[in-house]
């Protein structure tokens, strides 16, 4: 099991963070470039699942899985969104997500006065933390190359 | 266990085939007062629920019923205009009848497009090398599963969370498509299928599928 990396939006669609662990491939654009087509894609997954939703949904869109890798998505009421992408047998990502979001970006960011919410996080605990977090749990075992 | 609904997509990323099985129908019938405490809208040969929300009926609902009568574009069946029935406080107390929209055939070829650049994108996304696209998409009230073909055609079913074996569901749609499409003189590739034998299959199949498990198929 592996975690690949982790995207932090804002609720405009802006970056606030980005941090990979394992990550084997790179697009080949900026950062930049691809944070927006990941939250592009991201926005139109919402949509499409709205309205193919048999039901009225309520979380909606909670992850999809391709051959190598899957992409797990939290989105808080505030519409902070977390993307974390795992390998495919990853099992209880949710948790974990939103263990970053309580743990993590409450504690260091939401409650660190320096910090303007709507910028991108550079906050050095943060980073730690986070790295921390991701590093002890059990979703994350890193495979040796 | 159910499966809602199949769509087979061209490689072109054109919807060539769409079977709803099982539709849940999602309706509320509720006695109203004057005035009517939520914002309609009339919209797309509609009456949807714009602002609002009481006992299950929610934004996006679709008004179906006015006192039993159904109403086709914005008129009752007995050729009354449905706003002028809700404005009019001598009508109250009225039944009306809410439910979710059906999707129309147009918003199925929309959505069944709307498919193909998320599955090329999440591919391209992958932050491992030689990465198939979308192959299982969860949500909270449903499990999306894609299959595709060698030859690019995508098949994708929309099944209730806790139904298993639906890729295995989906190898099956891929045979009878080789089978009854493919092999039918009077298909062309790319177009939509309008094979009677292939729906019948179809049909079949899921029905078999649903009462006796995945393992009879």
């Amino acid at each position: 099991m592996t975690v690949h990396n982790i995207y932090i939006f804002n609720k405009n669609g802006n970056l606030l963070y980005y941090h990979e662990w394992n990550r084997l491939k790179q697009t080949g654009m900026t950062r930049e470039e691809e944070a927006k087509l990941m939250y592009g894609m991201l926005f139109s997954i919402k949509s499409f699942v709205n309205k193919i939703s048999p039901v009225d949904p309520k979380d909606g869109f909670l992850y999809y899985k391709t051959s190598k890798y899957t992409l797990h998505y939290f989105e808080t009421l505030t519409g902070l969104k977390f993307v974390l992408n795992t390998d495919i047998n990853a099992q209880g990502v949710r948790e974990l997500l939103q263990e970053i979001y309580n743990q993590v970006y409450v504690e260091y960011v939401v409650k660190n006065p320096l910090l303007n919410l709507s910028e991108p996080i550079e906050s050095e605990i943060f980073k730690a933390k986070l790295d921390a977090l991701v590093k002890q749990s059990p979703v994350f075992l890193s495979r040796v190359p | 266990m159910v499966i809602y609904s199949i769509y087979i997509v061209s490689k072109s990323g054109g919807l060539i085939f769409n079977h709803d099985h099982s539709v849940s129908k999602i309706e509320n019938e509720k006695p109203f007062t004057f005035p009517v405490d939520l914002k309609l809208k009339y919209e797309n040969k509609r009456i949807i629920v714009e602002f609002g929300q009481k006992d299950g009926i929610r934004p996006g609902h679709v008004l179906y019923a006015v006192n039993g009568k159904g109403l086709t574009d914005r008129q009752l069946d007995d050729g009354q205009d449905v706003f002028e029935v809700l404005e009019n406080k001598n009508n109250y107390p009225l039944n009306l009848k809410f439910g979710r929209p059906k999707m129309t055939t147009n918003e199925k070829i929309f959505l069944a497009s709307m498919f193909y650049p998320l599955f090329a994108i999440a591919s391209q996304l992958s932050p491992e090398p030689k990465c198939s696209g979308i192959e299982v998409l969860e949500a909270d009230t449903f499990k999306l599963y894609c299959f595709q073909t060698l030859t690019g055609v995508k098949m994708i079913a929309v099944a209730d969370r806790s139904q298993n074996g639906v890729e295995s569901l989906l190898k099956k749609i891929y045979e009878l498509y080789a089978d009854y499409a493919l092999k039918n003189p009077f298909y062309s590739l790319e177009m939509p299928i309008r094979c009677e034998l292939f729906e019948t299959n179809l049909k079949t199949l899921l029905d078999v599928m649903e009462k006796s498990g995945i393992a009879n198929i």
